[in-house]
């Protein structure tokens, strides 16, 4: 592809070993920045909100977004509607740093996602398989995220995620080379990134956990299972001491090897957001695009 | 020559500095605590590209800062790429914070802008040659002190320098195939 989509790759990669945090206000985003996010998302409800809320959830309101711009010097993300290619220009217009479509908001297109080829700015997008993930990048996305569970402060999606596509990636990897035709077909995935993935063992383009992390130690779980960085949502600010959870949740993700570090941080958190387990949850967002 | 090379691995791309290393056929630890810079010798430093608010954050928390300032300050060759030109300079023309403030610099944070402002291209680095240059959401050094070289001016702006031991890209070397600046860096050493 061309220069901007690998600008657009780099980005992500300046993210990794990070931690990028969901904010409603400048205030949250200027807690998240000092607390050493390496990036924010911007959204007027936290996904614990948008699930209790119910109804339909759409892309935030430009005036908000842009005065969380305002507020901070590290990128600024947003969410889409999934297939709504036109919040996604409306996004691209305020010069967002990168553009989230979302399974977390109701679905535009119960068909199409964005042809996020056809943008400057760049794009992440949520996976559950090694299926999806290499749709979404033959789409455009240049950076991907386990979907998760959001707004459960449940981690047993991301982690059912991130194994799984870890899973299928070694799984390419062990197959003939002239085998790689019939996995591209049962994929559904162009055969072009079946081969990159046999070749190189890892996706051409970074790979965040997202959905459910609500402390240190979910978060170096992420990462020892093999995450380049994690998304915290509804788990920071809908606990007892965000900018405490917050810089503990950074720490680990620095140190998620060191199981000294990790215990001294999970140390006095105050309380986690209280959570939901799968079985009580009604609506199911990782099912949202496919 | 056999050298082993630190690369700071708190937040960032510091795997691709670690690749590119090694393709050079350079030994390689990876910094993440204090005992690592305690415990270990090494010949020089690399501090990669990523956001310089998180690592500036975490080199305090992790008690990391005032040890680093030390081995800089009394002569370890160091390595700055983007966020890492932000953590050496002295000034940081639009931040209240400083983070090692080794280099005599002055420096503008996302001096391009937001994402859609980062840029590619071949501009010349003196010394080297013409390189492939990447730009993403990068600074630029406005001003520089006495004893400071210019390395690569692009647009009027200066993107690479060097001041005695340290040495500053606003681009992201590692980020190409091209092993030439990890190549000079070495060879400084």
């Amino acid at each position: 592809m061309n220069n901007r989509y690998e600008l657009n790759k780099n980005l992500a990669q300046m993210l990794k070993g990070g931690v990028i945090m969901d904010v409603t206000t400048p205030e949250q985003a200027r807690i998240a920045q000092s607390a050493g996010a390496c990036a924010v998302m911007a959204l007027e409800r936290i996904p614990a909100d948008i699930r209790t809320a119910g109804g339909v959830s759409r892309m935030s309101d430009p005036k908000m977004i842009k005065s969380i711009q305002a507020a901070v010097t590290i990128p600024v993300m947003a969410k889409v509607r999934i297939g709504h290619f036109t919040e996604a220009q409306i996004l691209e217009a305020i010069e967002i740093d990168y553009i989230d479509e979302s399974e977390v908001l109701s679905p535009a297109d119960d068909k199409y996602h964005i042809d996020k080829r056809a943008f400057q700015v760049p794009f992440v997008c949520g996976a559950k398989d090694l299926g999806e993930a290499l749709r979404r990048i033959s789409e455009g996305a240049s950076m991907i995220r386990t979907k998760g569970e959001p707004g459960t402060g449940d981690v047993v999606q991301a982690v059912r995620h991130m194994r799984m596509i870890n899973q299928q990636m070694r799984q390419l990897q062990n197959l003939r080379v002239d085998e790689l035709y019939q996995a591209a077909k049962e994929l559904q995935v162009p055969y072009d990134l079946v081969k990159f993935v046999h070749e190189n063992g890892k996706l051409p383009v970074v790979n965040f956990a997202a959905g459910g992390i609500a402390t240190p130690a979910d978060a170096a779980l992420m990462m020892q299972l093999g995450a380049q960085g994690v998304f915290v949502g509804s788990g920071i600010f809908k606990s007892g001491d965000p900018e405490r959870r917050a810089q503990a949740i950074v720490k680990a993700v620095t140190n998620f090897n060191d199981a000294k570090i990790l215990a001294e941080l999970s140390e006095d958190l105050g309380e986690a957001m209280v959570g939901i387990n799968e079985q009580e949850i009604e609506v199911l967002m990782a099912l949202r695009g496919e | 020559m056999n050298r082993k090379i630190g690369v700071l691995a708190i937040q960032g791309a510091f795997y691709e500095h670690i690749q590119m290393l090694r393709e050079l056929g350079t030994e390689v630890i990876e910094i993440r605590q204090k005992k690592h810079l305690l415990n270990n010798h090494f010949d020089g430093l690399i501090i990669p590209g990523g956001e310089s608010t998180v690592m500036g954050k975490l080199l305090r928390e992790l008690d990391m800062l005032a040890e680093l300032k030390k081995l800089i300050d009394n002569g370890l060759p160091v390595f700055g790429t983007c966020a890492g030109l932000i953590l050496l300079a002295k000034n940081i023309t639009n931040d209240k914070d400083k983070h090692l403030a080794a280099m005599d610099i002055s420096v503008k944070r996302n001096a391009y802008g937001r994402q859609l402002g980062s840029f590619q291209g071949n501009y010349d680095f003196k010394h080297i040659g013409r390189i492939p240059m990447v730009f993403i959401r990068a600074p630029y050094i406005e001003s520089i002190g006495v004893g400071t070289e210019v390395l690569a001016v692009v647009d009027n702006n200066i993107v690479a320098a060097r001041q005695n031991n340290i040495l500053v890209t606003s681009f992201h070397p590692e980020l190409t195939g091209d092993l030439s600046v990890h190549k000079y860096f070495l060879d400084l050493i």
